[in-house]
């Protein structure tokens, strides 16, 4: 069984839709992660406050957020046991962030530490 | 009470405070002789009470009984004494009038500790639970063995083997510090969880027995809520979950001690009182930012104790699964799970969702394909019922799954 780690690209939610879509986006997200989670293949994950942001840049230059060229940002992450990155995509397949145009998961497999990664 | 019910009743209660005073006062590697010095009070009232009848205080009679036995053994075991004597808690130098306290509050404390001290992570869980059963609830070895479904012998190699254990890791019988309090109190937690689980799934046909185990489980954890230090949170969602479960005793099980499925019950029978303490101690638990399984299955339970199927009441139950299975996995919350899907989302959701769970080997897995696929293709139902009833090791779940097949 292998690691990945399934990246969520998307817009801010709250500057585009009402508290009445983000609750149903939650709730969606929910099913999707305890769908996953019943599986036994859910390991970890969070959503990420698209307030408070910063990047930290050389020379110790700090910016507002990683928002300004690109729309969508990451949102969120999760960490799942799959057999294969093919199963891990089916995972990523379900997730509700891709019913907005434009936004993305993407699948990275998770280095195991043992020196060949 | 006549004396034929009295001392069962009396040995259920008495013998393990005797037990846990004793034991903390001689330390846990001589578990048995605090065991053996309290049955033997209880041999004596026995002989005693059955030629000059009952004495005016018969719980102040044991004490007393038991008070001198423990001090007769000192004094006659003189390696005892200078082996042990000065690891007393409580001995001053002369140990002719040794304190023996039996008060309430060091019953309490005492009986506290030992909970500490026998789920202690050293000793496998199913030894926990069986010295817990001995020591801190007071039950015959016929009993346990009962509860279990085991001979007597097992039960016997069982408890030496932890006690064996609990005397070589040198586990002291006292609280855990404040740094490790948390952690210890899982493992306790998670005793208490399954000596309450046992009694409610157990197989044995003793109803009594069964009901006893889950009010004993309900006991200890209340000890814990009586207890400052341990009057966490978790505790609280612990005992509520215990509350709503219990609850719906006399509503589970028909006079022949068949499963009465959730749907079928007869929710006039469901004790209404333990509901709103459920709910009370439910309500004492969210205070506190740490949400624990015991918080998620409270919550479940709690929505169960509504019968009537609302669109509401199944949004929360799929929520909560959703968050009890990101916390900790288990085959029977994804099946729950995907059970309180079918009612969200309807049953063709639910299927392509239960395949997923490749539980091949569990026949819940097979029972819940097929009631979902009931009404919508009968022959596949009754196929999964089928394969349902080969897993299916028990005689009540395969009385229960029978019934189901028959309806086709």
């Amino acid at each position: 069984m292998e690691e990945f780690i399934l990246i969520m690209r998307h817009q801010d939610g709250t500057k585009i839709a009402s508290p009445e879509q983000m609750q149903i986006w939650m709730k969606q997200t929910m099913d999707w992660v305890g769908s996953i989670a019943a599986q036994n293949k859910f390991i970890s994950g969070t959503g990420l406050p698209f307030a408070d942001a910063m990047v930290v840049r050389p020379n110790n230059i700090v910016t507002n957020g990683p928002f300004g060229e690109i729309k969508e940002t990451i949102g969120g992450f999760m960490t799942v046991k799959a057999e294969s990155i093919e199963e891990a995509v089916e995972f990523a397949k379900g997730c509700p962030v891709l019913q907005g145009e434009g936004n993305s998961v993407e699948v990275r497999k998770i280095a195991k530490q043992d020196g060949v990664h | 009470m006549e004396q034929q019910e009295l001392i069962p009743h009396l040995f259920r209660t008495e013998f393990r405070k005797i037990t846990a005073v004793l034991c903390k006062l001689f330390g846990i590697e001589h578990i048995e002789i605090a065991e053996d010095i309290a049955s033997e009070t209880f041999l004596s009232a026995l002989q005693s009470w059955t030629y000059k009848g009952l004495p005016e205080n018969p719980t102040a009679w044991l004490y007393a009984v038991a008070k001198n036995k423990a001090r007769n053994y000192i004094t006659r075991h003189k390696f005892f004494i200078e082996k042990i004597v000065s690891h007393l808690k409580y001995s001053t130098p002369a140990t002719d009038d040794m304190e023996i306290d039996l008060s309430e509050k060091n019953i309490a404390d005492s009986q506290l500790q030992m909970l500490f001290a026998i789920c202690h992570p050293a000793i496998s869980t199913e030894a926990q639970i069986g010295l817990s059963l001995r020591i801190l609830c007071g039950f015959g070895i016929d009993e346990i063995a009962n509860a279990f479904l085991a001979n007597k012998e097992t039960i016997n190699k069982r408890l030496y083997r932890a006690r064996e254990k609990l005397r070589i890791e040198k586990v002291p019988i006292e609280f855990p510090g404040d740094a490790e309090i948390n952690r210890r109190l899982e493992t306790v937690l998670t005793t208490l969880y399954l000596l309450f689980n046992e009694g409610y799934y157990s197989e044995s046909q003793d109803s009594v027995m069964r009901n006893d185990l889950c009010l004993e489980a309900m006991r200890l954890t209340y000890l814990l809520i009586e207890n400052e230090q341990t009057n966490q949170p978790s505790v609280n969602a612990l005992f509520s979950l215990m509350c709503f479960h219990a609850s719906r005793f006399k509503a589970r099980k028909n006079e022949n001690g068949e499963i009465i499925l959730y749907q079928d019950q007869d929710e006039s029978l469901w004790d209404h009182e333990l509901i709103s303490k459920g709910g009370y101690f439910l309500h004492q638990a969210s205070q506190g930012n740490k949400l624990s399984k015991y918080h998620i299955e409270a919550s479940i339970a709690y929505w169960h104790t509504i019968k009537a199927d609302t669109k509401e009441k199944w949004d929360n139950i799929l929520q909560l699964f959703n968050q009890l299975l990101q916390i900790e996995y288990s085959p029977i919350a994804a099946l729950n799970r995907t059970y309180a899907l079918s009612k969200v989302y309807g049953k063709a959701v639910a299927i392509t969702e239960a395949e997923k769970l490749n539980l091949t080997g569990n026949h819940f897995y097979f029972t819940l394909l097929g009631e979902l696929y009931k009404n919508i293709d009968n022959t596949k139902a009754k196929m999964n019922f089928e394969k349902a009833i080969l897993l299916a090791k028990t005689q009540t779940d395969i009385q229960t799954i029978q019934k189901k097949i028959e309806q086709f």
